[in-house]
């Protein structure tokens, strides 16, 4: 029994990802990941009395940027607010956000989920600072006598994605996600590097009974980092709210935390569970005023983001599936483009890259980025299957070679002696043997076996290591067995 | 607009201090003191003024992004009241 024979779901998501800048939103401290603890912070971002915050410009580029790649109104007048809280991860006991007048807003990503498709609004977007890390001494925060503190992150710059409840089922929530973060990755805004935390999850989730139009009580779990994570709670959590509400009591609005070793949400109760921020205007930044002409050179710059690959892509002759798959991947598609410049057959370069290339890169663990065979050497090793100077068996072990040594597939083919077998008399002897010692097959082909003429070709080929040239072959055997 | 006891101990527990019954006594009129001043702004029409985002008439002040050195650690952990293995070292949380 699931929740979805009662209830239907609904879901909205608050995004944290962080922007892209060589330096935090109001210092130049770097922003580099995996520095020692303490090592990137100033007088600035340690909120030491008498300094003053100077806003990145390049943070507001990329703000714009990304409300643009989502399709919102950038703001034309915006400005900066604190948002008050006590907590050992925030030198200043506050945080500066955005309140009322945020950077972005009223936008939209097109999500898909078994062929249908739909719109997923954005309320908003807003620049804010990222916290720094805790480092408890016990097991749990609540086990630990004392806490370590480490800044580094404190100041990073955060772009907070504030979707509307649209999502109606957890396949909607990560398709929103994914296409959410695959625009981010695209348009440069983000490095989008799930691992290192660079992008985290709010989920706000209730229940109502199938046909009500009202909310239901919805719950927030927080900081959820990746998308695995996101299904797993969404999964988990439904059931549970749907639990409570079939013995007739009610969801609790609450603040839950997602623990992933037991795979449960639990309840965050603290003495301050009433959210009490007392936003105000930050008085140490002034507002900006964004001209349009700041907004129209900032979209000059958009690369192709990925919805239009995929309609690109699909207009070449790819099917959906191979047009998601290939635009899943921001290096695989850059990858595919720069092959197709010199190949260009959209299928047959698919193929390749989705099949052979993929399985050698999966295998040695490295990625599209990191491609040890070039897209030119892809595109020339093709152009020799067409060619007929290598068969399409060969092939796939030109690319193994390819991929261990650099080499072009040229240089391979003619080191290994891979040249494909088109000279007629030297196939007709190979078949002749072939035919001599397999006279039960030849039988059977002359007997009306169509089957046995498959495994003559394939002997052929076994005898000459697949260099033969498939065609000849099957034209020379046919003339001989008549 | 007057301020209840409660919402001083709430302002109180926000702000992390810890208030004796008297000095609840104290604040309580203070705040509303306070409050009251704020009531005679109140009196002002202000229907067709646009709120104020900032004091000065100043905007887009920015800089580039271009990385500056960080302080040494042992200058940015000189006045913390405890550190320890290069963490700023804070008593037990919740
Ligand atoms: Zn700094």
């Amino acid at each position: 029994m699931s929740y979805q024979d009662k209830y239907e779901m609904v879901c909205g998501v608050e995004t944290h990802v962080e922007l892209a800048t060589k330096t935090k939103i109001f210092c130049g401290c770097t922003t580099e990941f995996g520095g020692e603890q303490n090592t990137h912070v100033c007088p600035v971002c340690l909120g030491l009395p008498g300094v003053l915050p100077v806003l990145n410009r390049e943070v507001v580029n990329l703000a714009i940027k990304a409300g643009l790649a989502l399709n919102c109104e950038i703001a034309e007048f915006t400005k900066f607010d604190r948002k008050n809280y006590y907590y050992p991860d925030l030198p200043k006991n506050y945080q500066t956000s955005q309140y009322d007048l945020p950077i972005c807003k009223k936008g939209w990503v097109e999500i898909e989920v078994i062929g249908k498709s739909k719109k997923g609004g954005i309320t908003r977007a807003h620049m804010e600072e990222d916290a720094g890390k805790l480092v408890h001494s016990g097991d749990s925060i609540t086990a630990s006598d004392s806490s370590g503190v480490d800044y580094n992150r404190t100041g990073v710059p955060l772009l907070e994605i504030v979707s509307e409840p649209d999502m109606r089922s957890v396949d909607e929530v990560i398709a929103y996600l994914q296409e959410l973060v695959q625009i981010l990755d695209y348009a440069g805004v983000s490095d989008c590097r799930m691992e290192q935390g660079s992008v985290r999850f709010d989920v706000n989730v209730s229940l109502r009974p199938l046909g009500s139009k009202d909310f239901g009580t919805r719950t927030e779990i927080k900081n959820l980092n990746s998308f695995t994570a996101v299904r797993r709670c969404l999964e988990y959590e439904t059931e549970r709210q749907a639990a409570v509400l079939d013995k007739g009591e009610k969801v609790i609005q609450e603040t839950r935390t997602w623990d992933e070793n037991q795979g449960v949400t639990l309840s965050l109760r603290t003495k301050e569970e009433a959210h009490d921020y007392r936003y105000f205007p930050e008085p140490d930044l002034v507002p900006l005023k964004i001209d349009r002409d700041w907004v129209e050179r900032i979209r000059a710059t958009l690369p192709e983001l990925p919805a239009a690959k995929r309609e690109r892509l699909k207009g070449l002759g790819l099917s959906a599936y191979e047009a998601g798959i290939i635009t899943s991947n921001k290096a695989m598609a850059g990858y595919f483009d720069q092959v197709m410049q010199k190949y260009p057959e959209a299928k047959v370069v698919a193929n390749w890259i989705m099949g052979d290339l993929s399985a050698l890169l999966n295998a040695g663990n490295q990625s599209f980025e990191d491609c040890p065979v070039k897209p030119y050497q892809l595109a020339d090793m093709l152009l020799m299957i067409d060619k007929g100077e290598i068969s399409g068996k060969i092939a796939k072990t030109v690319l193994e070679e390819i991929y261990s040594s650099g080499k072009d597939p040229a240089a391979i083919v003619k080191e290994k002696g891979l040249v494909q077998i088109k000279d007629e008399g030297a196939l007709e002897k190979i078949i002749s043997e072939v035919l001599a010692n397999n006279p039960k097959s030849v039988a059977d082909y002359r007997g009306g076996k169509e089957k046995a003429l498959g495994f003559l070709v394939g002997q052929v080929m076994k005898a000459t290591q697949g260099k033969a040239n498939p065609e000849l072959v099957n034209k020379i055997l046919k003339e001989k067995l008549k | 607009m007057k301020i209840s006891q409660q919402e001083i101990e709430h302002i109180a527990l926000l702000a992390r201090l810890k208030l004796t019954p008297e000095e609840i006594n104290l604040y309580t009129e203070q705040l509303n003191s306070i409050l009251e001043c704020f009531d005679m702004l109140n009196r002002i029409d202000t229907t067709n003024v646009e709120p104020t985002a900032h004091a000065v008439e100043l905007y887009n002040v920015l800089r580039e992004d271009e990385v500056q050195p960080s302080l040494p650690r042992e200058k940015a952990l000189q006045n913390a009241p405890q550190a320890e293995d290069g963490f700023f070292k804070v008593p037990r949380i919740v």
